[in-house]
């Protein structure tokens, strides 16, 4: 039985100095995402995407007391490295027709290159704005939790190469104990507004990429409640089902009511 | 403000102003040992924050939908196809004109692999179309789209080469009987092809798509339906009273449906209204719906030649609404996909409605800034 897994990414902890996303793209051989300059503090490549599977946001934010260790009158920085989350319902994995995207022993999500063939349905079952079509190469890409890694016994290539352990892989359960204690621990010490992100009360049902933030997760673009389409799906048949109905019987009627027929 | 290259600097004469701020400066940094004024602006400037209220600089949560036109033109001619196949069968089924059956099962037919060659075309891997098939997945509306199209495809041309041949060969009754099977699945899958396209659009991520779960379907449907009938008008069969019935029952539900977005301003309904999504979508909504269902009307009340005219003119209107009302609800999910705030929303979609719309600054202020050509900051 092999264990199922879970990246913690710790922001406190994280000095952005982006060596996972340059682990990632390295061991998993993804093209460059070209140079532009954003405006948006040091962060030039914005978001996870089919060619950015990990992704350090820079957070700059109104003054907050011993955030970035600035005085007052200066923006609060922070740090921290974004990926998949693997939730425990994932809408991609659902939505794909092709059955391309799977769990894995690892408990992952992972998109199986040799199957997808790009319908790009998964893109809008995303809650996090994850997955993503390659357009020029058709197929829908993120990150694949290392899945040939950890086949192997190894831990994945961000983690391994985050020289903070701010990255911090292992067996779900464990982490999920390491970032409760973390964050009591950063509690204690006066750093009140740390907390913890995995949305376990939503629909995605927690995820295997569980985070440590500071202040409120919406300043990260996470979403305080996930929404997986799963939960509009009954409104949705159940309105499919009466449009149906109301097709045959309306031209049942319409031609029954037609007395030149 | 953006960001951009510097204006070009222009020389400055000393003036009683200028030196009085000067010393004022050299006071200040006597007494206080230190000048607090931030001294001149740097381009860009106030940087762009991050916040519970921004997002992440306003950037956009979801990914925007990867679909090229091909969706929305498949979304219409499935629609109508899927359509066709009902108003065929029914047709057959209480023994109407046996033209009209003809028509409406070559329509179907030639629905059937239109549409799956725009599915297809749009696939990123348009050689992996089979991959649909590898799987059935009833979670997924994808998935059983992609086998509702294979059976209604297989079924419709089935039932119209089986119209063919009795036609040519004349009254066999094995090949009447197996038409008439083939045309009720047909019939049973064009219903689907005609209503799961808003579920498979409703049940995604995209704010403005699942807001309107519950009506897409009804929507989707009665256009579908409202575009067959016109098709078939066009061909000919525009003295068909139970097409006029039909056209008319979904010229008003599509009507309903424009007045239901109306009345609905939410949050999560602004492209519906707003913009260009807005000004699309209401142009598909007023040609799909009140156009034709008044011409309809006339045409009920008048008769020979002039009642003609009248819905053949909403034929025109009600095609050419539908389709600009498929391509209003892509380019509405595009707008969606952008706005960063509705999925950050806490709860979800009931606090939605409880947001306040936002003012022209807002909007100019969260709106992510646009990429400047050249690097900034850089001068020669």
């Amino acid at each position: 039985m092999s264990p199922v897994t879970a990246f913690l990414t710790d922001s406190t902890i994280c000095i952005g100095c982006k060596a996972c996303e340059v682990a990632c793209k390295e061991w998993n051989g993804i093209k460059a995402d070209g140079l532009e300059f954003s405006g948006f503090s040091y962060d030039n490549t914005g978001a996870v995407g089919h060619s950015t599977w990990r992704h350090v946001k820079f957070v700059e934010q109104g003054p907050v007391i011993g955030l970035g260790g600035n005085a007052l009158e200066f923006p609060a920085w922070g740090f921290s490295s974004d990926v998949c989350k693997h939730c425990e319902v994932a809408g991609c994995l659902e939505a794909c027709p092709t059955g391309s995207i799977v769990r894995t022993e690892f408990g992952g999500v992972y998109i199986q290159p040799d199957v997808c063939n790009g319908c790009a349905y998964c893109v809008v079952a995303c809650p996090f704005g994850v997955v993503e079509r390659n357009q020029s190469d058709g197929r829908a890409f993120k990150c694949t939790f290392c899945y040939d890694r950890q086949k192997v016994g190894l831990t994945p290539a961000c983690a391994t190469a985050c020289p903070t352990e701010s990255i911090k892989f292992g067996e779900i359960s464990e982490l999920r104990e390491t970032a409760q204690a973390r964050v009591e621990a950063l509690h204690e010490r006066g750093v009140e507004d740390a907390r913890i992100y995995d949305p376990r009360d939503s629909s995605v049902g927690g995820t295997h990429s569980i985070f440590i933030l500071r202040g409120d997760p919406r300043t990260y673009n996470l979403p305080p409640q996930p929404r997986v389409p799963g939960e509009y799906m009954s409104a949705g048949w159940t309105s499919a089902a009466i449009a149906a109905g109301a097709m045959l019987a309306g031209a049942l009627i319409a031609f029954l009511g037609d007395s030149r027929r | 403000m953006s960001i951009g290259p510097k204006p070009p600097r222009q020389s400055r004469l000393p003036d009683a102003a200028s030196e009085a701020r000067l010393l004022e400066l050299r006071r200040e940094a006597e007494q206080r040992g230190m000048v607090t004024s931030a001294g001149a602006k740097p381009a860009g400037a106030p940087f762009p924050q991050a916040s519970p209220e921004a997002g992440y600089y306003g950037m956009p949560l979801l990914k925007k939908p990867g679909w090229s036109w091909e969706v929305p033109v498949y979304f219409f001619v499935g629609g109508a196809a899927g359509a066709a196949a009902v108003i065929g069968a029914m047709a057959n089924w209480t023994g109407a004109d046996k033209r009209l059956v003809r028509d409406a099962r070559w329509v179907a037919s030639l629905g059937g692999p239109i549409s799956t060659g725009l599915l297809i075309s749009d696939l990123g891997r348009p050689a992996r179309f089979l991959n649909m098939l590898r799987v059935f997945k009833v979670q997924s509306p994808m998935s059983v789209g992609a086998w509702t199209l294979s059976a209604f495809a297989s079924a419709s041309a089935a039932s119209a080469f089986a119209e063919a041949v009795d036609r040519r060969f004349g009254g066999l009754m094995p090949v009447r009987v197996l038409g008439n099977a083939a045309e009720a699945l047909a019939a049973s899958t064009g219903v689907v092809m005609s209503s799961y396209t808003g579920v498979l659009i409703g049940a995604t991520v995209i704010p403005v798509w699942n807001e309107n779960v519950r009506t897409l379907p009804l929507h989707f449907a009665a256009s579908g339906v409202g575009s067959a009938v016109s098709v078939l008008e066009l061909m000919g069969h525009d003295d068909s009273t139970a097409l006029n019935t039909l056209g008319i029952g979904a010229a008003a539900y599509e009507a309903y449906e424009g007045l239901h977005i109306e009345t609905h301003p939410t949050a999560a309904n602004e492209p519906l209204r707003a913009g260009v999504s807005g000004w699309v979508t209401r142009s598909g909504g007023v040609l799909s719906g009140p156009v034709p269902l008044l011409l309809r009307l006339a045409a009920l009340s008048t008769r020979g030649e002039t009642a003609r005219n009248f819905r053949r003119a909403a034929a025109m209107s009600t095609l050419v609404g539908s389709f600009i009302t498929r391509v209003a609800w892509i380019m509405a999910g595009h707008a969606s996909s952008k706005d960063y705030r509705l999925p950050l929303e806490r709860g979800g979609a009931k606090q939605r409605q409880e947001l306040p719309p936002r003012s022209r600054q807002q909007e100019k202020e969260l709106l992510p800034r646009e990429r400047p050509d050249k690097p900034h900051g850089i001068s020669k």
